[in-house]
């Protein structure tokens, strides 16, 4: 038997005392095959190693240099958010959504919101909804420019990193500016959201997406025609149609395959319906669609945002909240100086928002894919069961296919292109 | 708040049509249609659901299960289809005795989306997939025995002390379990289909694709 | 795992110096080296971690402490920087990292999880990374501003500077027991009990 792993302590092959098969070889070699080429390699990548975005651990058996397989490890980040959310109030659950996916904390919480209005059936009112917009796509920018930096930095490209960091801290302020905080958002509450944004706050963004756009022109020069970059991406991590779709793929990695498929287009939420913007969709599923596919949605966010800012000058004024009294607190100031708004306050944040029982998911176009939250509720104030569809974790499934054949080097460069967070894979 | 009571899924009476007694039952909750069906023939359903025309449920959204707080009432596991062309939802659940092995059929063979869904509600509920692939735990290590967390009778900080707790942890070997043949797993082992313990037991590799 | 003593008698004492003017300038010297040109350990697992890459990135500029040489390796760090949630899965991990490092080594717990458990006190978190390895500098918040870690580091370079080789009890390597920990276990569990919020959390619904 030529082949070779490099695990210590292998047991023979059979069952150990406990009835369970007892741990064996990784490869075996087929009897009569001793040549040099059969010879196999086990690599172990992660879980602490820079190129894996995080806690991932990967286990590639090697021949030579290409991947036979590749075993992904995931759970080194697992932190019992579902279990936790099980003993918090509905609104309770919203700072718990900033952290799994901490790349776009905004996005994911509108979706916890939305799942919790249409459990509870709250309607919310316009601005509510434009500003949810507006932070929707905020988080689609900042997210796929982690993505974009990180990847640069994989595949030896480092000054996109700086360039994307550079305007993240932009949005950072802005965010800060609104929220009062940098990355830990705990943007919305149900029925409305925790603040309106401060007085020139819209002036702030419109410069950004004046501006902004200029930096992924810079990326796209640098990237798009670049002989390196295509070398390294282009039919590298291919993916169909047919096996995206029946890897439950979603957002630009469903895209790239080739599949019309956007959650804002397909089942419109929050008005996405009445803005102008196109969905790009690649035709190679290669790790150079799901780069086009991903720059061209900053493109996109941004004409949403600029759409979006002009509605919210129309909507000055306007309401925020919803006026169900049910799930609003009273305002602070009548808190403080009216006996019943005092007590109303202090009932509802003691005792939370009660949910109807029955069960209700909803699912939102993140930057990494569907989002969904699937919340099921017996009557009290705490879910039963809040279950998060992690497009990460879905997503990230289908590496052992796509690194099967490919090189070492292509294994660093598609896991980039999956765009995961480990928060959410593992949560 | 809409007015307008949405209306059951058009599957349901397809379902009912095809497979009778086996749908257990039916509801709307917060405009999402779901169905209630048997164990032993939800295999066959979904399949159906997924490969008759004009049902073409193709894309499989989300596996979980849900564990009630009343713990006489069934755990359920729950599929949420989805069919891109149509447009449309459908939420299949199947309830299952806590008295008796919980034990669905995976549908991995159907949608490979479900492998690590599958893995993860086995990890987190319990719940054994016949005849999947590479049943294992996968968020909590193999070696993990305080249970199945997202059990309602599991409590929330868990079921040993904090120090037994990173003893246990720090015991664990970070590099131990390898390869596919490290789902040493014994129920899941029971679980596995009779030739791929045959494979395992003299020693050959499995096939994962 | 981790690192215990060996045997007895094989244990040299190395006999104190008693500070004089050429053991001070080479104190200052040698401290001087050591805190302005730490390698840092980025061990980043969650949500700090991108705060801490917001810090080592052109606005917040790491490297004005002569820390941008990211040591992705553990045997040529100096410090560990543990940004983010630290699961039990990850512990032995995190320890290992730590034994690979070689001294004089120091830990940064950087975040309300990664000292304290934060938000987390569930059954999968370590409450503190403190039980599993010694630590150092810890920089609240969730996550800490970039500035926050600044100011950990300018604290940790101030501790490097108040060592001396006259007092070698300074920088003695801390040993595990023969469990495995650095703190006994009753000390776990007592460190490790429900506070603030999190009772709130299980008062049943
Ligand atoms: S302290 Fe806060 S920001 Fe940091 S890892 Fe924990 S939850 Fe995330």
């Amino acid at each position: 038997m030529s082949t070779r792993t490099v695990e210590m302590a292998l047991a023979t092959p059979g069952l150990d005392e406990r009835g369970r098969p007892s741990r064996l070889p990784l490869s075996i070699g087929q009897p009569g095959d001793d040549d040099m080429g059969a010879e196999h390699m086990l690599v172990n990548i992660g879980p602490q190693h820079p190129a894996t975005h995080g806690v991932l651990r990967l286990v590639l058996e090697l021949e030579g240099e290409t991947v036979k397989r590749c075993i992904p490890h995931i759970g080194y980040l697992h932190s019992g958010f579902e279990k936790l959310g099980e003993y918090r109030h509905y609104n309770q659950i919203v700072p718990l959504t900033d952290r799994t996916d901490y790349l776009s904390p905004m996005a994911n919480n509108v979706c916890l919101a939305l799942a919790a209005e249409k459990l509870m059936g709250i309607e919310i009112t316009e601005r509510c909804q434009v500003l949810r917009v507006i932070a929707c796509e905020m988080s689609r920018i900042i997210s796929h420019l982690v993505w974009l930096g990180t990847t640069g930095i994989d595949l030896g490209a480092f000054t996109p990193f700086l360039w994307s960091f550079y305007q993240r801290e932009r949005i950072y302020n802005l965010q800060e500016a609104w929220t009062g905080a940098r990355l830990t958002t705990s943007l919305t509450r149900i029925g409305g959201m925790m603040a309106d944004v401060p007085d020139g706050w819209e002036a702030g963004l419109r410069d950004f997406t004046a501006t902004f756009t200029r930096t992924l022109d810079e990326v796209d020069t640098m990237f798009t025609r670049n002989s390196i970059w295509c070398g390294r991406t282009q039919g590298v991590g291919v993916l169909t149609a047919e096996e995206a779709i029946n890897f439950s793929l979603s957002g630009p990695m469903l895209r790239a395959s080739g599949v019309d498929y956007d959650v804002r287009k397909d089942r419109p939420y929050l008005g996405y319906e009445t803005y102008d913007f196109d969905v790009p969709v690649g035709e190679h599923g290669d790790i150079y669609d799901r780069y086009r596919v991903r720059l061209e949605e900053m493109y996109q966010s941004n004409r949403i945002l600029e759409q979006a800012l002009d509605r919210l000058a129309r909507l000055k004024g306007a309401p925020l909240n919803t006026d169900d009294h049910r799930v609003i607190l009273p305002p602070k100031g009548r808190a403080m100086s009216d006996m019943e708004a005092m007590i109303h306050h202090f009932k509802q944040v003691m005792e939370g928002i009660p949910a109807p029982a029955g069960e209700a998911y909803l699912g939102v176009e993140n930057p990494k894919g569907e989002l969904g939250y699937y919340f099921v509720a017996d009557g009290t104030a705490k879910p039963v069961r809040w279950r998060i569809r992690p497009p990460s974790f879905i997503n990230l499934a289908c590496l052992p296919k796509l690194c099967e054949g490919a090189l070492l080097s292509d294994v660093i460069a598609i896991n980039a292109s999956v765009d995961i967070v480990m928060g959410e894979i593992d949560r | 708040m809409t007015a307008v009571a949405p209306a059951l899924s058009p599957s349901v009476d397809a379902l009912r049509a095809a497979f009778g007694s086996a749908v257990l039952r039916a509801a709307v909750s917060c405009g999402d249609s779901i169905v209630w069906v048997a164990a032993d023939r939800a295999h066959e359903i979904l399949a159906w659901l997924k490969n008759t025309p004009g049902q073409t449920f193709n894309y499989l959204t989300d596996v979980t299960a849900v564990d009630y707080r009343d713990p006489d009432r069934p755990l359920e596991v729950s599929y949420q289809l989805r069919s891109l062309s149509r447009k449309a939802d459908l939420r299949v659940k199947i309830p299952l005795d806590k008295a008796q092995p919980l034990a669905v059929d995976s549908v991995v063979d159907l949608w490979r989306g479900a492998d690590w869904l599958e893995r993860e509600v086995f990890d987190m509920f319990g719940v054994t997939f016949t005849g999947h692939p590479d049943l294992r735990r996968i968020l909590m290590w193999d070696t993990y025995a305080e249970g199945h967390p997202l059990r309602k009778d599991f409590p929330l900080r868990g079921n040993f002390t904090r120090a037994e707790q990173t003893r246990q942890a720090l015991a664990a070997n970070p590099e131990a379990h390898y390869s596919m043949e490290e789902l040493s797993i014994a129920d899941a082992f029971n679980e596995l289909p009779e030739d791929m313990k045959r494979r395992l037991l003299d020693g050959q590799r499995g096939e994962l694709r | 795992m981790g690192l215990t003593l060996p045997p007895d008698g094989e244990v040299t004492e190395v006999p104190a110096v008693s500070p004089n003017w050429l053991t001070t300038r080479l104190d200052f010297l040698v401290n001087w080296g050591r805190a302005n040109s730490l390698w840092p350990m980025p061990f980043g697992t969650a949500c700090c971690a991108i705060e801490f890459m917001a810090t080592a990135a052109g606005r917040f500029d790491i490297s004005r402490f002569g820390m941008e040489r990211m040591s992705f390796s553990p045997r040529q760090a100096d410090v560990l920087i543990c940004a983010g949630r630290l699961p039990f899965k990850l512990a032995p991990i995190i320890r290992r990292v730590w034994d690979q490092m070689p001294q004089p080594k120091w830990a940064i717990s950087m975040g309300a999880c990664a000292s304290t458990g934060g938000i987390f006190d569930t059954y999968a978190m370590v409450q503190g990374i403190d039980t599993i390895i010694p630590v150092d500098v810890y920089v609240p918040g969730c996550p800490p501003r970039p500035e926050g870690l600044m100011y950990g580091i300018m604290l940790l370079q101030k501790k490097i500077k108040g060592e001396t080789m006259a007092d070698p009890s300074l920088r003695q390597e801390l040993l595990v027991n023969e469990q495995g920990f650095f703190v006994p276990p009753e000390k776990i569990d007592e460190i490790s009990e429900p506070f603030g919020n999190s009772v709130h959390q299980t008062r049943s619904a």
